[in-house]
């Protein structure tokens, strides 16, 4: 596909003697030499890069795996075999239990609510508009914030009585809604959720906002002409279109989900009583501040496990419908 | 045009961009007040304008120092993630070797596993290398995590520029690495550019492994500063906004300078991922 391998120049130093080996052998030998520094020249550049990803990424989750069947506090070398003990006890407890529930709520509140919204948002602002651009940089600049700093500012912002949301409750005279917002226990999610739209839609919009714009206008032109209206146009030359993105999009959602840790720690550490606990947040408390290393690893292994079958699946079942429409239908050839 | 058309769309758009901006704007003006302005008089502006909150933290060194901690790691993540990415990126788009497939198949795996993930393995590595409250302990697995992203954004940035320039190369007596060296990275440079401000704001929002890397508050970057500040000071809510809003600057300055780079890198980096 590429052009590839600059032409390493066969080399001169063919002997000067008469009785060596027919031209032809000689000949595939430097071939083979020659194919053979061309390799170690290429696998040569990769070699940093492998050392600091098997180092510090794979060798990391293998000893996870590893350690994931003892019982084990964390200090010398992991000794007392618990066999699958950790595993039964992680899919009985229900703080885990809960972890995945809410894990599963943020997807589903995500999907239903944050990329839709998003969606509509890049399709507003895909079109000749007063102040556009100003809009685009104003909704994503959260993303570019820590989230220990979005964190603490909407610990604030939600803080009971004194924040600015119940404030803001008041002045319209809607002190009824204000409440205990992160503390909480049935609304910590939701107030959770909103924080996490504030900070990440403005990606998901962006993200959008690049697949409205490899769209051809020739084809909502066309549709245009062919009497279609704004719902239809966007329904059935739109939408399909900006598939690939959305499909990306959902798969960082999720991703997102799974692995949530520092919003949650900042603002909540998982309270009150383990309602706001993520999976990781999970493993900190038994890594970190129990010292149960044997059982917060295999809440690693378990999450490494949720990833992996969903990024296998999402890649079979879904991307996979990405690659066929490619080639069949964009070239259309049909083949 | 009939400008009235958009005006439910403006509506919606500046209301939107409301909720964006109110929680920021509130935390500046906050930070000017003191804490019982700020009970008393939530969303006005101050009555008089105290800079105290936020000259006390400029003038203590504690400031500064997280600020240089967090500058020293991402600059450091940065050239190294972006100097190996390049490297193997470089071999991944210009040779044609056996294993070649496989082996980009296993970088790009590590973009379906998030740090977090790997975090508790990678703490008890690094214990046992020594490398806690070490700055070197944050950098280097920042850079293997950062790895999957850089090499699929330049390999197919590198993949673009013609053939016949390796050639020409190769045929004045460049080596592969001269002309990586020589021809691909100048030539490279916006793409370089792109990859290396993704480096730097992750590095800078990154809060898990400093948590766990760091226990010495003289290594500490800034977002556990913020988080830690609050903590100390959670009764004094003037002085944590003015904190905030301190650190929020180098984030949104970089942003207001480099958006089409740190853009464009998400948006390659999400949709050839």
């Amino acid at each position: 596909m590429t052009s590839t391998s600059s032409t390493f120049l066969p080399d001169k130093r063919s002997g000067p003697s008469v009785e060596l080996p027919p031209p032809d052998a000689d000949f595939a030998r430097g071939r083979a030499r020659r194919r053979l520094l061309n390799w170690l020249t290429a696998v040569g550049f990769q070699v940093p890069a492998l050392v600091l990803f098997i180092g510090l990424v794979l060798l990391p989750m293998l000893f996870a795996l590893y350690a994931a069947f003892f019982r084990w506090g964390g200090f010398g070398m992991p000794s007392d075999y618990a066999g699958t003990d950790n595993f039964t006890r992680l899919f009985q407890d229900p703080v885990f239990l809960g972890d995945l529930w809410r894990c599963l709520v943020l997807v589903g509140l995500s999907l239903a609510l944050q990329l839709p919204f998003a969606l509509a948002l890049a399709v507003a602002l895909n079109q000749r508009l007063r102040g556009r651009a100003v809009y685009r940089m104003l909704f994503f600049a959260p993303y570019v914030l820590s989230e220990a700093i979005t964190g603490v500012l909407f610990s604030m912002v939600f803080a009971p009585g004194d924040g600015l949301a119940d404030h803001v409750l008041g002045a319209v005279g809607l002190d009824g809604l204000g409440g205990e917002w992160f503390a909480d226990p049935s609304y910590v999610m939701a107030t959770l959720f909103l924080v996490m739209t504030w900070k990440y839609f403005g990606f998901h919009m962006m993200l959008y906002l690049a697949g409205l714009q490899s769209i051809p206008a020739e084809l909502t032109e066309a549709a245009l002409i062919d009497g279609a209206g704004p719902w239809q146009r966007f329904r059935n030359v739109t939408l399909p279109l900006l598939a690939p993105t959305l499909r990306i999009s959902v798969f960082l959602s999720v991703i997102g989900a799974i692995q949530l840790f520092d919003l949650v720690w900042v603002i909540t550490q998982g309270g009150p009583d383990h309602h706001s606990e993520t999976m990781a947040v999970t493993m900190f408390q038994y890594g970190f501040k129990r010292y149960q290393v044997g059982y917060a690893s295999a809440i690693s292994v378990v999450m490494f496990g949720i990833c992996l079958v969903f990024a296998l699946a999402y890649q079979r079942f879904v991307l996979r419908r990405d690659l066929e429409g490619a080639t069949t239908n964009m070239r259309g050839d049909g083949k | 045009m009939k400008p009235l058309r958009k005006l439910p769309l403006h509506v919606v758009l500046v209301a939107v961009g409301s909720v964006m901006v109110v929680p920021l704007l509130y935390a500046v003006l906050s930070g000017f007040k003191s804490t019982s302005e700020l009970s008393r008089n939530p969303f006005g502006l101050p009555e008089h304008w105290l800079t105290g909150n936020y000259t006390d933290i400029l003038g203590g060194g504690d400031f500064w120092r997280l600020l240089g901690n967090s500058t020293l790691v991402a600059l450091a993540t940065t050239v190294l993630v972006v100097a190996v990415s390049a490297l193997a990126a470089f071999s991944f788009a210009r040779f044609a070797f056996r294993g070649r497939e496989v082996l980009f198949t296993f970088f790009t795996m590590g973009l379906m596993f998030p740090p977090a993930v790997a975090a508790l393995p990678l703490f008890l590595l690094l214990r046992y290398l020594g490398l806690l409250d070490n700055p070197l302990g944050v950098i280097l697995p920042q850079a293997a995590f950062g790895l999957p992203m850089t090499i699929i954004i330049l390999r197919g940035f590198f993949r673009q520029i013609p053939g016949e320039l390796e050639e020409a190369a190769t045929l004045d007596g460049c080596s592969a690495f001269g002309f990586f060296w020589r021809v691909l990275l100048p030539m490279a440079r916006p793409a370089l550019g792109t990859v290396s401000v993704l480096a730097v704001v992750a590095s800078w929002n990154n809060f898990m492994l400093p948590l766990l890397v760091f226990t010495d508050s003289k290594w500490w970057t800034l977002p556990l500063g913020v988080a830690q500040f609050q903590g100390q000071y959670s009764a004094e809510y003037a002085r944590v906004f003015a904190y905030l809003v301190l650190a929020m600057v180098p984030a949104l300055a970089l942003y207001s300078v480099a958006e089409r780079q740190l853009v464009g890198g998400l948006t390659a980096g999400a949709t050839k991922g």
